[in-house]
């Protein structure tokens, strides 16, 4: 994609997030029940959908790295996987932030709880991978397999824990809440303003991969003929 | 087919025999599985009531921790002498050698788990003898999907500068699903519950053996082809 484009990209990204801002915090009411602490709900699931999107494309890179070979593919798996896991440390302290004083409790062992932090922590042990090989093609073979296997895992966690929690029905659940149309703008709003976020961070991820790569090329021609 | 097969087999009786031979796995898997259930049982007042409630518990450790003890030995023989060199030469399909180290795996990990259960009823006095039947059927297909993706990891794991420490972080997460649904339908059939209660788990670890045994199976083959 041309540098252009994605400088053009950055700035809606820019004036959505703004917009997202303004929006969560003056446009949307405060909640009856919750107060403005339910303020963060919108930051929350927008972080918690992209960043699911965002192992998303790793299970896609990795499953199109093992088939195509292709540098470009593995590039996009760790770019995704990296900004994920930024993504879902973010689901991660938000959620807890909001449980505090609404649950009673930082934490609960609810599925999608329970889900998330275990999906996190796949994505957390795949970067290791990652770091402890140091030849490319092995390196992208290997972390495309955890990869795959870290992303076929998520609905089983999921369901197991859904089962789990179905047998012991006293967990605690947040009160249906009807959502104030404004309410409404706002998290579409907070929606599209991250998911764009994760789409920038991860072209310019995948830009600085590429750098990398030519820089190590480069080293390599020096070295050969100094 | 029968010619595959029989290849297969050989690998796996090959694996069998160095270790039924040396017996050194044997006695660090059955002395560990013991440990972790002596140690576990200093976490509660002795002679408590609610000991049989986390029981199953205490037992499922016990085995994915020894499980995970073996597997990580699983391939390091290989490596050795070049041995995987070897294999990978031999006129078989590089799934064979996935198949015949997970029927290797599956055999010496249920050895491990069958001669630890009597030492678990004898140190939490439990009577497992009317529970046997239905508690094989949980063991047999929670060690399967266990050994499916584990052996898959093992040999990624080889492969890797500290791999060893890196086998738990990627084994432990990928057995979230296995271990709930495992420890829920040992503690319903050591309770008497009839198979209707806990069919249900079983039918989510007969998925996770599927998924991860043919996930696996295809994958296989793209970790380790040099």
């Amino acid at each position: 994609m041309k540098e252009k484009l994605k400088d053009a990209l950055a700035l809606v990204t820019a004036v959505l997030v703004v917009s997202a801002l303004y929006m969560v915090f003056v446009y949307a009411p405060a909640d009856a029940n919750m107060g403005n602490i339910q303020r963060i709900f919108y930051f929350h699931v927008s972080f918690a959908w992209t960043g699911f999107i965002a192992f998303f494309g790793t299970f896609v890179g990795s499953l199109m790295y093992l088939i195509r070979k292709k540098r470009f593919w593995d590039i996009l798996a760790v770019s995704s996987a990296e900004i994920g896991i930024a993504f879902c440390l973010v689901v991660l302290t938000t959620g807890p932030i909001w449980a505090r004083p609404v649950w009673g409790a930082w934490w609960t062992w609810d599925p999608r709880l329970v889900t998330f932090l275990i999906l996190t922590f796949m994505f957390v042990a795949y970067m290791i991978v990652r770091g402890a090989i140091e030849e490319e093609t092995k390196r992208g073979r290997f972390s495309a397999v955890i990869g795959i296997i870290a992303f076929l895992n998520v609905p089983l966690t999921y369901v197991a824990n859904v089962m789990w929690r179905t047998i012991h029905p006293d967990v605690i659940r947040p009160d249906k809440i009807d959502l104030d149309p404004r309410m409404i703008h706002a998290l579409f709003m907070s929606l599209s303003a991250i998911t764009l976020l994760y789409v920038i961070l991860l072209l310019r991820r995948m830009d600085l991969e590429g750098m990398r790569d030519r820089v190590a090329e480069l080293k390599k021609k020096i070295m050969k003929e100094a | 087919m029968g010619n595959y097969l029989k290849k297969v087999f050989l690998i796996a009786g090959k694996d069998m025999r160095i270790e039924f031979r040396s017996k050194e796995k044997i006695y660090s898997m059955m002395l560990f599985s013991l440990l972790v259930m002596v140690i576990f049982n200093f976490a509660f007042e002795p002679g408590a009531e609610y000991i049989k409630d986390v029981a199953p518990g205490i037992l499922w450790v016990a085995f994915i921790f020894a499980a995970s003890l073996g597997l990580s030995r699983s391939f390091i023989l290989e490596k050795e002498e070049d041995c995987m060199q070897g294999l990978m030469l031999s006129p078989l399909d590089r799934s064979g050698i996935y198949l015949g180290k997970v029927i290797g795996n599956f055999i010496f990990t249920m050895t491990i788990e069958l001669l630890s259960l009597p030492f678990f009823a004898l140190f939490f006095n439990l009577s497992l003898t009317a529970a046997l039947p239905p508690l094989m059927i949980v063991i047999v297909l929670a060690t399967f999907g266990f050994i499916a993706v584990g052996t898959l990891f093992s040999a990624l794991s080889v492969g890797i500068r500290g791999g060893d420490m890196i086998l738990p972080l990627l084994l432990f997460p990928m057995q979230v699903p296995v271990i709930i649904a495992a420890v829920k339908s040992t503690g319903m059939i050591m309770a008497g519950s009839g198979i209707e209660m806990y069919s249900q788990w079983l039918k989510l670890l007969i998925a996770f053996d599927i998924i991860f045994f043919v996930a696996s199976f295809v994958i296989f083959e793209y970790l380790i082809e040099e």
